[in-house]
């Protein structure tokens, strides 16, 4: 029963995957490892369940309340960046 | 009663996972950044709350429980301020929406 | 089952190996092995290694994406061309892989229930940690009792690589003329909702940092998420204030103040007449000895990797420029 929904996750992470390698701009990239975290968050508690193993929650909730701080520093990275450099384009190109 | 609780745990998890499916083939298929942008934080706000409610529903009255809906709070909280994040940085690199030139991009690949 | 979906997880991962050496661009590099750790986190957690698989969800996708990038925007985001000798760098790699497949064709399976390590080690380990120690995570016996003497070393090392970063980067900010360096101060939504999920890091931290014994956890698990808790408030203020709550003077303690507890433990059991880092001689029962003297080194570990990833952290974001 939790064997499809860890399906639908893993599936999604792939395409998230194929999005970070895709994606023209540095921000696809950050949006498919934003998206990645969550369906992580999921998949670790889905499958804590599979297993019948509940302590295991532990590691879903740490990664629940870190994966913000990835998209917050690079928020903090651009920020900066505009500070500092003013007329600056687009970048993050391949 | 045992059954009822069955059946609709799991309907509430197949329920998540198309959208977590829908919220995939959306982020890859969505033609400019900001729709993307929205396809996965639209699915990531209703997903969580479909497959930890199923969880919870599974898991009874135990510590467990709580802990699923520690993190299904901390999902509904941090997701869309990671996603408004991701969008001012995208504004304040003066990436604008509906750019031209990616969306004839989009249409050879 | 969870075979069909560690081979479908180690080949995205192999995907995303792939496409990190390609990039030039840095940032794409950081992102890319933001995914690379996920997965990695994922594939540990299907072959049920807990510990290994919190640290590595903390540690790769939460601290490392935030340093490489405080580091990045302090140098250049293409990386530079022109690399001589790679084909001797490629030769020289594929030579070691072969020959490492070559040593494992002669180790037994995973899992094979007559390998060595499955009659003799771990049930060694299994029988002897209720009689001895009496923690349910044998993990945390076998790392913090049994092979205490190796975490030893890895706290020195975390502490050697602070001291390390400290010596080439540390400037402390002081006060700029006219632009205070606020942090996101001004995006209201993410203040808001990062001041409300600091609290929940901190003490989720220190629930991990003692909840050890019973479940995954640990002190290097704690250090990492306290930690993140710090940086989280350090981005959101900007790292002035956040000087301000953990004094550099603090943090300088709490890098050598873990390893000195760490080897003061073990100093102390040698003069109560045991072994070094002996625990049983620290109380008058051997197994409450034991408690006490994990207790204490989870301690020191945990000390000493919260301040050096918050030094490393500070030493990165409080320059303006290189």
């Amino acid at each position: 029963m939790y064997i499809a929904v860890a399906l639908a996750l893993v599936v999604t992470m792939g395409l998230a995957l194929i999005r970070a390698l895709l994606g023209p701009s540095v921000y696809d990239r950050v949006l498919a490892v934003n998206m990645m975290g969550t369906k992580t968050v999921l998949l670790l508690s889905v499958i804590t369940f599979a297993f019948g193993r509940p302590d295991f929650l532990d590691l879903a909730l740490a990664y629940a309340l870190i994966n913000f701080i990835g998209v917050l520093a690079v928020l903090e990275f651009f920020r900066k960046r505009s500070e500092l450099d003013p007329e600056n384009n687009d970048e993050g190109t391949q | 009663m045992q059954m009822g609780v069955d059946i609709l745990s799991w309907l509430l998890l197949t329920c998540g996972g198309l959208f977590v499916l829908v919220g995939g083939i959306g982020a890859l298929r969505m033609p400019d950044l900001y729709t993307r942008m929205h396809a996965a934080s639209v699915t990531d706000g209703i997903a969580p709350i479909l497959i930890v409610g199923g969880l919870i529903l599974q898991a009874g009255i135990t510590l467990a429980s709580i802990k699923l809906a520690a993190i299904l709070i901390f999902l509904l909280l941090t997701g869309p301020a990671a996603s408004n994040a991701l969008a001012s940085a995208a504004v304040l690199s003066g990436h604008r929406p509906g750019n031209a030139s990616e969306m004839s991009a989009e249409e050879e690949a | 089952m969870s075979a069909v979906f560690g081979i479908f997880l180690l080949t995205l991962m192999l995907i995303t190996a792939i496409a990190v050496v390609r990039t030039r661009n840095l940032f794409v590099a950081t992102t890319l092995m933001g995914i690379f750790s996920l997965l990695l986190a994922s594939n540990f957690f299907l072959l049920d290694a807990a510990d290994v698989a919190l640290t590595e969800a903390a540690v790769g996708a939460g601290i490392s994406t935030v340093l490489f990038l405080s580091a990045l925007s302090l140098t250049a985001e293409q990386e530079k061309p022109g690399h001589r000798g790679r084909l001797v760098a490629l030769a020289v790699v594929l030579v070691t892989t072969l020959a490492l497949l070559h040593a494992t064709l002669d180790s037994p399976l995973l899992g094979d229930i007559n390998a060595p390590v499955h009659q003799h080690v771990a049930p060694w380990y299994i029988d002897n940690t209720p009689l001895a120690i009496d923690v349910p995570n044998v993990v945390t016996a076998v790392l913090a009792s049994f092979r205490g003497f190796d975490t030893l070393g890895e706290v020195f090392v975390v502490f050697t690589a602070g001291i390390g970063v400290m010596f080439l980067l540390a400037h402390y900010p002081q006060k700029p003329p006219h632009q205070p360096h606020h942090g996101l101060r001004h995006y209201l939504i993410q203040r808001l909702v990062g001041r409300t999920v600091i609290p929940f890091i901190l003490l989720f931290g220190f629930y991990v940092q003692f909840h050890g014994d019973f479940g995954p956890g640990g002190g290097f698990q704690a250090g990492t998420l306290i930690a993140a808790g710090i940086i989280l408030f350090a981005l959101l203020e900007g790292p002035n204030s956040a000087i301000k709550v953990i004094p550099s003077g603090v943090l300088k303690g709490m890098v050598a103040g873990g390893a000195l507890l760490y080897g003061g433990v073990g100093v102390a059991t040698m003069l109560l007449g045991g072994t070094f880092l002996d625990y049983s001689v620290l109380s008058s029962d051997p197994v409450a000895g034991q408690h006490l003297g994990i207790l204490l080194i989870e301690l020191g570990v945990g000390i000493t990797v919260t301040g050096v990833l918050l030094s490393i952290f500070f030493a990165f974001a409080s320059r303006k420029h290189f």
